[in-house]
C-alpha cells in the first residue's frame, strides 16, 4: 500500500475503532471538541461518528476562521471597496455576511473586489499596478498571521496595506474549557495552528481544567488516534497533552514564524463572531506598521456589526453547542448557495460541511 | 523544484507547479513541505509519515496479548 493511502486503511481504522470501544466507560456520554475546520471536514466525510461508540460524541469549535469573522470588520472591508480601493481576500472571505450585505454584494455594486489564494498574490498585483490602492483582508488563525507578518516586515509594496482580522485559538479554546453548559471531556488541538504555535500553548487545558489535549492531522485516521488517544487518558484518568501529528508539527513549533508574528503584531482583546471579545485573542499590526493597517491608512471608522441574521443559530453551532440540523434556518433559509449565518460559507464552517455530507447522528 | 531567493517551485502532483513562499523553512530541493495559502510552513519527510504508521501499529499491537 502507498504511505498515503496507509492514512485511511479501513482494516487500521476497524480496528482503532475497537480499542476505542474496548476503553470507553460507558456511564457517561464522553464529549470532545476539535477546533478546527478541517477536522470536522474529515469526521464528517468519512463518517467517523458512525465509527466511535454511541457516548462520544465528537463536536466542532470554533475552528473556522471565516465562521468567527465579526460582522464590523467585514463592514470595515466593504466601506474601504467602496472608497475605490481594490480589496483582496481569500475566496471564503467573500461571502461572508456583513451587517447589511457582503463584500459579493459589494462587488456586484461595482467594487473592486479579488479573489485570491495567498498573501503573495496579493503583492503581485500590488507590484504590478503601482498606481491603484490596494487592501488584502487578512483573515485567517496563527497559520496565516505569519504569511501577513513576512509582507509587512518587507514592506512589500507601498500601495498595500492590511485589513488584519487574524485570531489566536488558544484562548477561544480556554473560553469554551471554562463553559460549565459545555461540560468538555478533552480537546483535538488543530493541526496547522499547531505547526506554526507548537504544542506547548494547550498545556492549561490538561493543567488546569484536567482535559486530556491532543494535537490531530487531518487524514481520518489521526482523527481516529486522536480520540484513542483521549480516551485512553480518560481511562488511566491522567490529563496530558500529546502530539499525534508528529510529523507535521514539532513540539516547539516553527520558530521562526512565531518571531515574525511577535515581531509584526501585538496580542490584542478581540472579537469573535458569535462568541464576544475574548481576552488576548486578536493580532493587531504594532504601532511602527500603522503605515500598512488599512483601518489606519484609509481612516475606517470600526463600527460594531451586526452578527447574527434574524432565527440564525450560529453562535450555538460555533461552540458546539447545537448541531447544526438544530437550527431552524439549516437547509431551509440557509444553505451553501445562499448562506445567511458565517458557518455556511466556508467550506470548513460547521453547518457548511453538516449540508455537503450526512453525520448519522 | 528549485528555489530562488525566497521563492520555490513547488510539485504539488499530478504536473501542478506552483510559486510557493519559503521564508518560514529551511527547505532543500527535492524535500517535501507542508503548504499553507501559498506558504511552505513546516519541511516534511517521508520518514517521518512512515515512522506514525509504525507507531499505529505499535499501539494496536500493545493490546493484541
Amino acid at each position: 500500500m502507498e504511505t498515503s493511502q496507509s492514512f485511511r486503511d479501513p482494516e487500521l481504522a476497524r480496528r482503532v475503532a475497537e480499542k476505542i470501544k474496548s476503553l470507553t466507560p460507558n456511564t457517561r456520554t464522553i464529549k470532545i471538541c476539535h477546533v478546527c475546520g478541517t477536522h470536522e471536514w474529515t469526521i464528517s466525510h468519512f463518517g467517523m461518528r458512525s465509527l466511535l461508540p454511541k457516548n462520544i460524541e465528537v463536536i466542532a469549535g470554533p475552528g473556522c476562521p471565516v465562521c468567527i469573522l465579526p460582522a464590523s470588520e467585514v463592514d470595515a472591508a466593504i466601506k474601504i471597496a467602496k472608497k475605490g480601493i481594490t480589496v483582496t481576500c481569500f475566496g471564503d472571505v467573500l461571502r461572508v455576511p456583513g451587517s447589511r450585505g457582503s463584500l459579493l454584494d459589494a462587488k456586484a455594486d461595482g467594487a473592486d473586489v479579488r479573489i485570491i489564494y495567498s498573501t503573495s498574490d496579493a503583492v503581485k498585483m500590488a507590484q504590478e499596478e503601482p498606481a491603484k490602492e490596494f487592501v488584502f483582508f487578512a483573515v485567517g488563525f496563527e497559520t496565516t498571521a505569519p504569511s501577513t507578518a513576512i509582507e509587512v516586515e518587507r514592506k512589500s509594496a507601498e500601495n498595500l496595506s492590511f485589513l488584519v482580522s487574524h485570531r489566536i485559538v488558544p484562548p477561544a479554546m480556554e473560553l469554551l474549557a471554562k463553559m460549565d453548559d459545555l461540560a468538555l471531556d478533552g480537546f483535538i488541538a488543530p493541526g496547522h495552528v499547531s505547526t506554526i504555535i507548537g504544542v506547548e500553548p494547550y498545556a492549561i487545558f490538561p493543567a488546569k481544567y484536567g482535559l486530556p489535549t491532543v494535537v490531530a492531522g487531518f487524514e481520518p485516521l489521526d482523527l481516529l488516534f486522536a480520540v484513542y488517544m483521549i480516551i485512553k487518558q480518560i481511562s488511566e484518568s491522567k490529563p496530558r497533552l500529546e502530539n499525534e501529528y508528529s510529523r507535521g508539527v514539532q513540539w516547539a513549533g516553527n520558530i521562526k514564524a512565531q518571531r515574525l508574528i511577535s515581531t509584526a503584531f501585538d496580542v490584542k482583546d478581540g472579537k469573535w463572531r458569535g462568541l464576544g471579545i475574548i481576552p488576548k485573542s486578536t493580532l493587531a499590526l504594532k504601532q511602527i506598521y500603522a503605515h500598512y493597517d488599512a483601518i489606519h491608512r484609509h481612516n475606517i471608522n470600526l463600527e460594531d456589526g451586526v452578527d447574527s441574521q434574524p432565527g440564525c443559530l450560529c453562535h450555538l453551532v460555533v461552540v458546539g453547542k447545537i448541531k447544526p440540523n438544530a437550527c431552524p434556518l439549516f437547509l431551509k433559509a440557509c444553505t451553501p448557495q445562499n448562506p445567511v449565518g458565517a458557518c455556511m460559507v466556508s467550506i470548513e464552517g460547521t453547518c457548511r460541511v453538516w449540508a455537503k455530507t450526512i453525520n448519522l447522528v | 523544484m528549485s528555489i530562488i531567493g525566497d521563492k520555490a517551485q513547488v510539485d504539488f502532483g499530478e504536473k501542478v507547479l506552483r510559486e510557493v513562499n519559503v521564508t518560514l523553512v529551511d527547505a532543500k530541493v527535492g524535500e517535501y513541505v507542508l503548504v499553507h495559502a501559498g506558504y511552505a510552513i513546516q519541511t516534511m519527510s517521508e520518514k517521518d509519515a512512515l515512522e506514525t504508521l509504525s507507531l499505529w501499529n505499535e499501539v494496536l499491537e500493545a493490546g493484541r496479548e
